[in-house]
């Protein structure tokens, strides 16, 4: 098993420690989980789960937040 | 006296005091955004959902300037020209916020931001399904809204005039015909460029009016926030006021007994 993961995170390539969480990332990129929602694969990763969804090799992330907006 | 202190709408379920819905986008800084919220008096503002920006975190966000608790967001799908688009946005935006209240935008084309209003009834269809209740942005068409309506749509949303055009409401038949056949509340949403035209979207019986540029892009964006603010209440208590009857010809003020 390699020892990191490559992921699409926002478009953007991005390796994480192979065994990270969801919530590992989030923490890693400075986020506060309370105010961003996270799609991974085109699927909703509830903020409940996100300390046990296990990332993958390949995984796509979207992280997004509220801008202003009309 | 007439008591307008109760004078509230209500939109699935929830009451609100303010009309006046207004949008976070195209302001100078947060804080001036912030500024001209809290002098619109609105308890509703939009909000877009956007990637977050992975390589500086620490941004200020729109969250720690418009406080979520105090003001509800209304999280929009602006952008979004597919019914697909749009309900991934959402169902992102209820996860980021926790809130179903989310305002449903699907747009034809850039030039004009006309809705696709066939993309839209299939996105408000599978919306309230999934348990959302979605306040919709349509065309000025009173059959387009009812279908609307059917599709679980708990507010329809008809354009004054195009997004960010500041034209004013264009067609003011079918915007009285769409509020005189709703069950429920009807806001125009964009067209609305200064305060005497959000007056005449109140005076037509709307229960409200969304704006977002008419504010931001004002000389002095908090003073037309409040100009805004002003003029929803105006037009709403004309609308209540009943107003007179129109003459082809004048009609004296004064007594015509006893001229000199």
């Amino acid at each position: 098993m390699a020892d990191e993961l490559l992921l699409t995170v926002n478009g953007e390539s991005r390796r994480v420690p192979a065994g990270s969480s969801v919530a590992d990332l989030v923490a890693a990129i400075g986020l506060d989980p309370k105010k961003v929602a996270v799609e991974r694969n085109g699927e909703i990763a509830p903020r409940s789960t996100l300390g046990d969804v296990t990332l993958t090799d390949g995984d796509v992330l979207e992280i997004v937040h509220f801008v202003g907006g009309g | 006296m007439t008591d307008t202190s109760a004078d509230t709408w209500t939109v699935a379920g929830r009451t609100f005091t303010s009309r006046l819905i207004v949008g976070t986008g195209k302001y100078k800084d947060f804080a001036q955004n912030a500024a001209a919220v809290e002098a619109s008096g609105a308890e509703i503002v939009t909000v877009a959902v956007r990637r977050v920006n992975v390589s500086d975190p620490k941004a200020p966000m729109l969250t720690d300037f418009i406080d979520p608790k105090k003001i509800t967001y209304l999280p929009n799908t602006a952008g979004c020209f597919t019914a697909e688009d749009a309900i991934r946005t959402l169902r992102l935006a209820r996860e980021a916020g926790g809130w179903d209240l989310v305002k449903l935008e699907v747009l034809g084309e850039a030039r004009t931001l006309y809705p696709d209003m066939r993309e839209t009834l299939k996105a408000t269809e599978i919306l309230a399904k999934e348990g959302f209740l979605p306040m919709v942005y349509c065309v000025d068409d009173p059959i387009a809204a009812r279908q609307l309506e059917d599709a679980g749509a708990v507010a329809v949303m008809p354009l004054g005039a195009p997004i960010g055009s500041g034209l004013g409401i264009q067609n003011k038949v079918t915007v009285r015909l769409i509020v005189e056949g709703a069950k429920v509340p009807v806001l125009v949403d964009a067209g609305v460029g200064t305060a005497s035209e959000a007056a005449v979207a109140m005076e037509l019986g709307c229960d409200g009016v969304l704006m977002n540029t008419a504010i931001a892009e004002a000389k002095d964006p908090v003073r037309m926030a409040r100009a805004m603010r002003l003029a929803v209440e105006a037009g709403r208590h004309a609308y209540l006021a009943g107003r007179m009857g129109q003459r082809r010809y004048a009609d004296p003020s004064s007594p015509l007994a006893g001229l000199i």
